[in-house]
């Protein structure tokens, strides 16, 4: 016991003022920094897919499939890292049979259910359906059954039934919007809704979760679509490129305003908490929240996007540019779910002192197993397009 | 025929809900501690602490480690006791006493030293308790008789609970991996017991007992002083109340 004690004095993170002596270890480690991450991409993709379907916005066509695939990619790995930090994951089933309805991450299960079933493979089965049919004629191996069992033994083809398709789409994309809005504004409502912790406290973070979310997943699609097109020696579509690209000039506009307007709300109500989270941003935080997520994952972005537009620049130095502006925009916003999550729990509800962050390298919730859980969604995502490539045959459908 | 088949599924849906109520009602009560021929309905229990008395011995805390296992580390606490050192300058240096190095520990009062006092701390049993809200799946429920217990059976360690508790009360058990925190040793009250702490406090800072009775001790507490609790504008309305609480404390 006493060893055990002395180990424990080591590994303790520094502090500097006063914190309650249960606060010493961190309850929300680095996995639940990647959860929002990922249900932000997924939300932020499904939007950008939601543009072209019921905004009909025709420019975004061809990364409408892949905005689809990269939402289902990520959601199916986003409840990974919960259930990893979980003490018991054994018992995770409990908030599914038993859930206490007064909670908010009890409605987890449900609202997360809602969106897998409901919304994204209800709209990516009527989007391929007809396809799945074509495709599973013209092949003879295993991928025949498996495309007649994905297809759920469909076998009408008729321009009847695709124009039901087209319809069920729209209906589908129209339910997915708010249901969209409702599976990221939850999880901002998870902090937001935690009156002991003034960082987190506040009405305005499912909405400023709810754009940095749009803004993540505008930027992810368009980095996947520049990449995978590259890959396939194919040309990127200019007019596509810009679209997108534009969307998320507004959207980092946006997202920028809110959490300006959060900040200077902070400032001037200049509560019991002012000091500390003062200190808090301009110690703990300074450089994930000051430079990487302010200057290099907004104003930077912003700053490109302004010179491209003013300049006229050509296509080959606006591709590059924009894949510059797209991975600092998704390193800002890694960070911004960083600076909510490890930086909510750097300051002691005492208000008089401030924490460390230690991440661990291995382990269920360390470093490692961080990196992994990142990198599944790009692997689910390789095999989605595998089995449903997102731009086969464009000419076959009239969509 | 429909209508037949109406009432069979009705009844066979009561039927479901029946034993689920069940289920529900059974694991409730796997969950109490509490002894044969206790009645919970009698008791609403709270906790006064009086400031001024506190000598900060730190022998609280020992007694509470060792009723009820809490790790015996620098990190893990169901109560715990806070020096004040308030300055002249407008300083306030707070440090949390380490049981049993009283003495050692005093601070040394100069010029500039305005005053200076322990002060208890613990799960503050609150009767709007954030932490019952947020618990995903009611492990954490409040008892009839006013106590904030964990299941640990129940408990699936998300730490939500720990994150909502405005006093940093309480801590994932490195043993069960689960939520934890104070009782109030329930398994003591409900036998008639005090709470561990009050126990073994030689200057009776800690008085426990039931808020409504108006015989005991504590109802005498707050017939004698002017109370306050800890951060009352969260609206948690806490049943451990202070005598003597100075504003510096949160």
């Amino acid at each position: 016991m006493h060893t055990a004690a002395h180990a424990m004095l080591f590994l303790l993170p520094q502090t500097t003022g006063y914190i309650f002596p249960n606060e010493a270890e961190m309850p929300w480690s680095l996995l639940i920094v990647v959860y929002p991450y990922l249900t932000g991409l997924v939300a932020g993709a499904f939007i950008l897919a939601s543009l072209v379907k019921v905004f009909n916005v025709k420019e975004l066509q061809p990364v409408y499939r892949l905005s689809l695939l990269t939402a289902l990619a990520f959601l199916l790995i986003a409840p990974l890292p919960l259930l990893l930090h979980l003490g018991h994951p054994e018992r995770s089933y409990e908030i599914f049979l038993t859930p206490n309805l007064t909670s908010a991450m009890a409605m987890f299960g449900f609202v997360y259910a809602w969106y897998l079933m409901v919304v994204l493979l209800l709209e990516i089965w009527f989007t391929y359906r007809r396809e799945l049919i074509v495709w599973s004629q013209g092949e003879r191996t295993v991928m025949k059954v498996v495309y007649r069992v994905l297809s759920l033994f469909s076998v009408d083809t008729s321009e009847e039934s695709a124009a039901f398709d087209r319809k069920a789409i729209k209906v589908i994309t129209i339910v997915g919007i708010p249901s969209a809005f409702l599976l990221h504004g939850y999880v901002g409502f998870i902090f937001g809704s935690v009156k002991a912790n003034p960082w987190w406290s506040s009405v305005l973070m499912p909405i400023v979760f709810l754009f940095s979310a749009i803004v993540s997943g505008i930027a992810l699609v368009t980095f996947l679509y520049m990449v995978l097109t590259t890959l396939r020696r194919e040309r990127i579509n200019m007019a596509c490129l810009d679209k997108m690209a534009s969307f998320l000039f507004y959207a980092v506009i946006l997202d920028f305003s809110l959490e300006f307007l959060d900040f200077i709300h902070r400032l001037y109500e200049s509560e019991e908490s002012i000091k500390i989270l003062s200190e808090l941003v301009m110690n703990r935080l300074f450089f994930s929240l000051g430079v990487i997520q302010v200057l290099l994952g907004m104003f930077v972005p912003l700053g490109i996007m302004v010179l491209i537009r003013v300049l006229r620049l050509d296509e080959e130095l606006r591709k590059l540019l924009y894949f510059v502006a797209v991975i600092l925009i998704q390193l800002g916003i890694f960070a911004t779910r960083w600076n909510v999550v490890i930086g909510g729990q750097m300051f002691s509800k005492s208000f008089r002192g401030l924490m460390e962050y230690k991440a661990k390298i291995g382990g269920m919730d360390g470093f490692l197993m961080t990196l992994v859980l990142l990198v599944l969604p790009f692997i689910v995502l390789t095999v989605l397009i595998k089995v449903l490539p997102p731009w086969d045959r464009p000419e076959s459908v009239a969509r | 025929m429909e209508r037949r088949r109406f009432v069979k599924k009705s009844l066979t849906l009561l039927a479901e809900a029946g034993v689920l109520g069940g289920m529900v009602a059974a694991a409730n009560k796997s969950a109490r501690a509490e002894p044969k021929g206790y009645d919970a309905s009698k008791h609403y229990y709270g906790m006064g602490i009086q400031i001024d008395k506190c000598i900060g011995c730190g022998k609280c805390v020992e007694a509470c480690k060792e009723e009820n296992n809490v790790p015996r580390d620098v990190a893990h606490f169901r109560t715990w006791v806070e020096r004040y050192v308030i300055e002249q300058d407008g300083g306030v240096v707070v440090e949390r006493v380490d049981p049993g190095s009283s003495g050692s520990h005093e601070p040394i009062p100069n010029e500039n030293t305005v005053r200076t006092f322990f002060v208890p701390k613990l799960c503050n049993q609150c009767d709007n308790p954030p932490c019952v809200q947020v618990c995903p799946v009611g492990a954490t429920f409040k008892t009839e008789d006013g106590v904030i217990l964990v299941d640990a059976d129940r408990c699936i360690g998300c730490r939500y609970c720990i994150q909502a508790c405005p006093y940093g009360a309480r801590y994932l058990n490195p043993l069960t991996d689960t939520a934890d925190k104070c009782t109030f040793c329930y398994h003591r009250i409900t036998k008639g017991l005090l709470p561990a702490c009050v126990e073994v406090c030689p200057t009776q800072a800690r008085i426990f007992g039931d808020i409504d009775s108006p015989a005991s001790p504590l109802a005498r507490f707050r017939r004698m002083n002017k109370l306050h609790v800890l951060k009352p504008s969260l609206n948690t309305e806490p049943k451990v109340q202070y005598a003597d609480l100075d504003g510096e404390v949160r």
